[in-house]
């Protein structure tokens, strides 16, 4: 019996344990002369763990009584977020190296947190998402000030850490409130009380405070004052990491509370989500287009792309989750890329993150000028490349559940966004003659810039794949 | 006779008075996170009120685990106030402004 649930839940422990050696050994050891190495092992483990279950994953398993679920969709975000979380610490690597940040602990608390992140998305109880969201959350704060002689970024640990808490205080109240009106912490026990018939009102109060507590996690409006300080503040790989897997994992949490444990009441949350949704769309591309701090600007941007995300989880339909999970693939690949891009932007060793010293950048480096400019088209939606097809499926998702109100805003407010990604275009191409970045050294991030640039212009073929991948993970999930 | 909606009260009280810790209180981060251990708190008034009216072990348990959490959250919050502390010379939360977001 326990030995099945423990096969079940072996990648996670595998992480946790190689975690906690890679702690002793870096105590043990020579300290941070051993970072770039146990960096590296990081990222081939993340990488290995997620060809392991990519591969050789199947079934809908279920471990510890209905805690743990292990289905097609936990194991395509994991797949996601083991990859994305690799990509970003190879890019992070070199960067952190030369401004003596790569401390040791940096690569063990990234593993840590996506160990939290893998709980999250398998969690099929209230017990269980918690912990891994606070497993992740934790590991979060402590990463977001890593830089502990800068002012900035200890700030954006400070405040991250601060309404991190009282976001994971408003989803433990709704969680509290949902086990007492549902009598359990099973989602398989809460829908049955939640779909029959009305819900009550403590439980849909319940509902109100979770759905509030994970719009604060991945950043949606009115519950996103975090996200801009916190992406600036953080140093530069960090934020990358936080643009990327931790907004997949939460994404997939929020699809798998509101259809495992709240799917036969769509029509409670439809509106919240709708709402939220519409909000984070135009707030993210209105505010983005004052900000001359590329990190800032990505922060909005993030804001915005969670919008999107969010409109699919609003059709609540399988092909919704089935969209929301295409758009959280294509956004965490462009983001790795643009990220690339923003982690070799330096002048004299220094980094910098005013928009307005890419003037003329296309003169200098004209191969990483033209994959960025793929990748801001991409982010905007523009028609040829893959980020179209994202916007795409959530708004064919919406329209056919019955939303076209808000597909129709979603299309405005992506043509409102456009236009603070093309003015980066302009600057690169046509801007005025200014002072001169460095040319980019690092390989790695001149292939994670071309990789990702090159996944957005040839994944219009068939989009890698990951359609079908999704398709069977959205149907495991909303039934 | 002491019943489960008294217990909701005082949670849902303490809770409220939590939240607007966090909001109104202009002097001290410290009070920021006494506001947050207070809301958790009344969580697990919540939890325990909950678990004692159903019969039903579960919410206990839970119990058990968000205090784990609290503490663990308490010890990286002040950690990394420390660190700001440092940089800062201050604690005061509108001191906390040098990124305007």
């Amino acid at each position: 019996m326990i030995q099945a649930d423990l096969t079940i839940i072996l990648p996670e422990i595998l992480l946790s344990v190689f975690a906690m050696l890679a702690l002793l050994f870096g105590v043990y050891t020579t300290k941070d002369k051993v970072a770039p190495l146990l960096t590296w092992v990081t990222a081939a483990v993340f990488a290995l763990l997620a060809a392991w279950i990519g591969l050789s994953g199947e079934g809908n398993n279920v471990a510890f009584n209905g805690m743990f679920h292990d289905d097609a969709f936990a194991r395509f975000a994991k797949v996601t977020i083991l990859l994305s979380a690799a990509a970003v610490l190879l890019m992070s690597q070199e960067y952190m190296e030369r401004r003596g940040l790569l401390r040791f602990e940096y690569p063990i608390l990234v593993s840590l947190s996506v160990v939290g992140m893998m709980m999250m998305v398998s969690a099929g109880d209230l017990m269980a998402l918690y912990m891994g969201l606070e497993l992740q959350s934790l590991a979060l704060y402590v990463i977001a000030s890593l830089r502990r002689d800068s002012l900035k970024s200890t700030e954006a640990g400070l405040k991250y850490f601060i309404l991190g808490a009282l976001s994971s205080g408003l989803l433990l109240y709704g969680a509290s409130l949902v086990y007492g009106y549902a009598g359990t912490t099973l989602f398989s026990g809460i829908i049955a009380a939640a779909g029959s018939g009305d819900m009550s009102l403590g439980l849909l109060f319940g509902l109100v405070f979770v759905i509030s507590g994970l719009a604060f996690k991945i950043s949606a409006v009115p519950f996103h004052m975090w996200t801009p300080d916190v992406y600036e503040g953080s140093p530069t790989p960090v934020t990358a990491f936080f643009a990327t897997a931790p907004k997949m994992a939460a994404m997939a949490l929020f699809a798998r509370v509101l259809h495992d444990a709240f799917g036969g009441a769509t029509a409670d949350w439809q509106q919240i989500l709708a709402l939220l949704a519409l909000l984070s769309m135009f707030l993210g591309s209105i505010a983005a287009i004052g900000q001359r701090n590329i990190k800032r600007l990505m922060a909005f941007s993030s804001i915005a792309h969670m919008g999107y995300a969010l409109m699919g989880l609003a059709a609540g339909t399988v092909f919704g989750v089935q969209a929301m999970l295409v758009y959280m693939a294509i956004y965490v690949t462009m983001n790795v890329g643009t990220f690339a891009f923003i982690l070799s932007m330096e002048k004299d060793g220094q980094p910098v993150t005013d928009i307005a010293a890419l003037n003329m950048y296309a003169k200098r480096e004209p191969g990483r000028a033209l994959a960025m400019l793929i990748l801001l088209f991409s982010l905007a939606g523009v028609p040829p490349l893959v980020g179209f097809f994202g916007k795409f499926y959530v708004l064919r998702a919406a329209y056919d559940a019955g939303l076209a109100w808000l597909a129709i805003a979603g299309v405005i407010a992506s043509v409102i966004g456009a236009f603070y990604y093309l003015r980066i275009v302009y600057y690169m191409y046509f801007g005025d003659e200014g002072e001169e970045l460095d040319g980019g050294k690092s390989p790695v991030l001149w292939v994670m810039l071309m990789a990702s640039a090159g996944a957005m212009l040839f994944g219009v073929v068939n989009l890698f794949g990951i359609e079908g991948a999704a398709a069977a993970a959205a149907a495991t999930l909303v039934n | 006779m002491i019943g489960l909606e008294h217990y909701l009260t005082v949670a849902a009280a303490l809770f409220v008075i939590g939240i607007f810790g966090l909001f109104l209180n202009r002097k001290n981060v410290i009070i920021l996170l006494m506001s947050i251990e207070l809301i958790l708190l009344s969580v697990n008034i919540n939890l325990v009120a909950f678990s004692s009216f159903l019969g039903d072990l579960v919410g206990q348990v839970f119990t058990l685990f968000v205090l784990t959490v609290a503490a663990a959250e308490a010890a990286i919050g002040l950690a990394i106030l420390v660190c700001f502390f440092r940089n800062r010379g201050t604690i005061a939360v509108e001191d906390v402004n040098v990124m305007k977001g």
